[in-house]
């Protein structure tokens, strides 16, 4: 476990004192958090805080933003400050989901890949061979022949992502199999279950944190592109790739359809990103090392 | 280092035989009949029943394979369900821009990143380095399509300096030949090769490319200025570089042939890694500032589940990423003669 023996998170004192140190010292995971926090909360009340997203209002299309309505009206006078926010939610879901499915997944084979060698050779030739198909591409195909619902969505973000997880978990099963403490459990007898468990597994969760954050924000803007490129979730559903879709035709006349799904979209993938970074930084400090 | 470069070829079949498998069989992973998922919801029991004897649907499944695996050695990457032409004749239309826009994109990626992630480094812990470190953070969390429309919305609706939308071939025609037929050539301004109207050529070329090449690039340019900032970091602590300084050699000597060269291994993997990014990029760069390449044919046959041209182009992406990540490969016993194999 040396790789979360870095400083910054070693704190003392009361538990406020310690909090407080905590974020002073990696002030990055903060103000991604509290960024990605912010984001969960809208997703969560979007309901609560906007009128119907789907309404149309045919008499008010094309509205400026701040005729009494915050961000404007799209070209059926629906609202897209409530579609922005309504947006959150399927951007939310398609990132958490994505990247909970290829970690367990590329976690898993990972796992096997780097403890059995044969599995290893047929695997990472598989893996290899996904690798070389552009992640978007893969996605649209997916989608494209299987249907549009936000279920398929999330598993064909997943299936590019899978490879680049497996590869990392792989790595670090490599390097933790010829330490000395895993020789010592083989010796006395421990199964191979126990040692993938209890002595492995626990070294591959802090890149993996770090990994599963990338893959997360990878997943919202494959989702928002499949969306743009009307491959992805169904139209009828006000993902902010849906809504930035539909305005696309009006760009030049209401620019403010595609600007705020496009910024709420940038401001999440960012905080993920950012935490991503912190994290990093704080778990990791050997790929921390390797990217400052 | 022959035996290394016959040997590195030949680990790329594997992989291609991969990419050819899963490419032939994401159709059959796919729930339900085929023929009916390409026909698509509207389809008559007829039409369904054609597509199935055109691609051979009813055959068994190897055999399918083998059939598939066999034209594709000849080069034949099989029909258009849509519009009823080869497969290859459609990409060989349409390489023509998706080659310039990548190109175009590479260069200006590599050209803003090296030096930005050199001066980083340089700058260590400085506002340059933070401000590039900041800039790569954005370069990743903002999608192709946003910095785009940004783009347009300032640099072509509101300052006309860029066209909005579209492409420009460099090729012109620059003369007649004996037999009638036009002489294709480069050239600064004049008439297009293919609709024979004025308007093509280098100027209108690099006025068309621009937008869609810095859109596309930012993305690649965060991730190398990254990489390169890390890697001369490293380089810069060496002992070598002492002694560079201690000789007295000028700082630029120092950072150009001592640090960036012993740092370009990293750098070079980055870009050959990032051609991934890159190819999917272009699929919705073509989309946005509708150039008619490679990635709108691939928007168009997935919309219209044409299969063939999404199995084609496909194993053409996941080729060139293949091939340039094996001259990636090639190229390190080049930049670095302590790497032998």
């Amino acid at each position: 476990m040396d790789a979360i023996a870095d400083e910054s998170l070693i704190v003392r004192g009361s538990l406020g004192a310690r909090v407080w140190q905590y974020c002073r010292r990696n002030p990055t995971i903060v103000i991604g958090a509290l960024l990605l926090l912010m984001m969960l909360i809208i997703a969560l009340l979007a309901s609560h805080l906007t009128p119907d997203p789907m309404k149309l209002n045919p008499i008010k299309r094309l509205r400026v933003p701040g005729e009494g309505m915050l961000f404007g009206t799209d070209m059926y006078g629906r609202d897209v400050f409530a579609r922005t926010l309504h947006g959150s939610r399927i951007s939310l879901l398609v990132g958490l989901s994505a990247a909970a499915v290829s970690t367990l997944f590329g976690l898993t084979i990972g796992l096997m890949a780097g403890y059995n060698r044969l599995f290893d050779t047929i695997v990472m030739r598989f893996m290899d061979g996904i690798m070389a198909i552009p992640s978007i591409l893969l996605a649209i195909a997916l989608v494209s022949l299987t249907g549009a619902s936000v279920g398929i969505v999330i598993v064909a973000i997943s299936i590019p992502e899978i490879p680049r997880v497996v590869r990392l978990v792989r790595s670090v099963v490599l390097t933790i199999r010829e330490q000395p403490y895993v020789e010592a459990a083989i010796s006395v007898g421990a199964r191979l279950p126990k040692i993938l468990l209890r002595h492995i597994l626990p070294n591959t969760l802090a890149p993996l944190i770090v990994q599963a954050t990338y893959v997360c924000a990878s997943a919202m803007i494959t989702e928002a592109i499949l969306s743009f490129l009307g491959a992805g979730t169904p139209p009828d559903i006000p993902s902010w790739g849906n809504v930035i879709s539909e305005g696309r035709q009006y760009f030049q006349r209401a620019p403010w359809i595609i600007f705020f799904p496009g910024v709420f979209l940038t401001i999440t993938v960012l905080a993920v990103n950012i935490l991503g970074d912190g994290l990093r930084d704080g778990l990791d400090p050997r790929i921390a090392r390797q990217m400052r | 280092m022959f035996a290394y470069v016959i040997r590195r070829i030949l680990a790329t079949i594997p992989v291609m035989g991969v990419v050819a498998i899963f490419v032939f069989l994401l159709l059959h992973l796919t729930p339900g009949d085929p023929a009916a998922v390409i026909a698509g919801d509207y389809a008559s029991p007829a039409d369904v029943e054609r597509i199935r004897e055109t691609l051979g649907l009813n055959r068994p499944l190897h055999i399918q394979f083998f059939t598939w695996a066999g034209r594709l050695f000849q080069g034949d990457l099989g029909i258009s369900i849509f519009s009823k032409v080869p497969v290859i004749k459609l990409i060989g239309q349409r390489i023509e821009p998706t080659l310039a826009l990548a190109t175009t994109t590479i260069f200006f990626a590599v050209l803003v990143a090296v030096p930005l992630g050199v001066l980083a480094a340089w700058k260590s812990g400085t506002w340059i380095d933070r401000s590039v470190m900041i800039f790569a953070v954005l370069g990743f969390s903002v999608p192709i399509f946003i910095i785009a429309y940004s783009m347009i919305w300032t640099l072509s609706i509101h300052l006309h300096w860029f066209p909005v939308q579209g492409y420009k071939s460099f090729l012109i025609q620059t003369g007649t030949g004996i037999d009638g037929a036009a002489i294709i050539g480069i050239g600064f301004e004049g008439v297009c090769r293919d609709s024979g109207r004025s308007g093509c050529g280098l100027v209108p070329f690099f006025r068309h490319i621009t937008l869609p090449s810095v859109a596309l690039g930012l993305v690649y340019v965060a991730l190398i200025a990254r990489i390169t900032r890390a890697s001369v970091m490293e380089v810069l602590t060496e002992d070598y570089i002492r002694t560079a300084h201690a000789k007295g050699l000028s700082s630029r000597v120092v950072l150009i042939r001592h640090a960036l060269k012993n740092a370009s291994v990293p750098i070079v993997t980055v870009i050959g890694i990032g051609i991934a990014l890159l190819l999917g990029g272009v699929v919705v760069t073509e989309s946005v500032f509708n150039i008619p390449g490679l990635g709108r044919l691939t928007v168009d046959a997935i919309l219209h589940r044409d299969y063939p041209i999404i199995q084609g182009l496909i194993l053409i992406f996941a080729g060139v990423y293949v091939l340039i990540n094996l001259l990636v490969d090639i190229s390190y016993t080049f930049l670095d003669p302590r790497i032998r194999y």
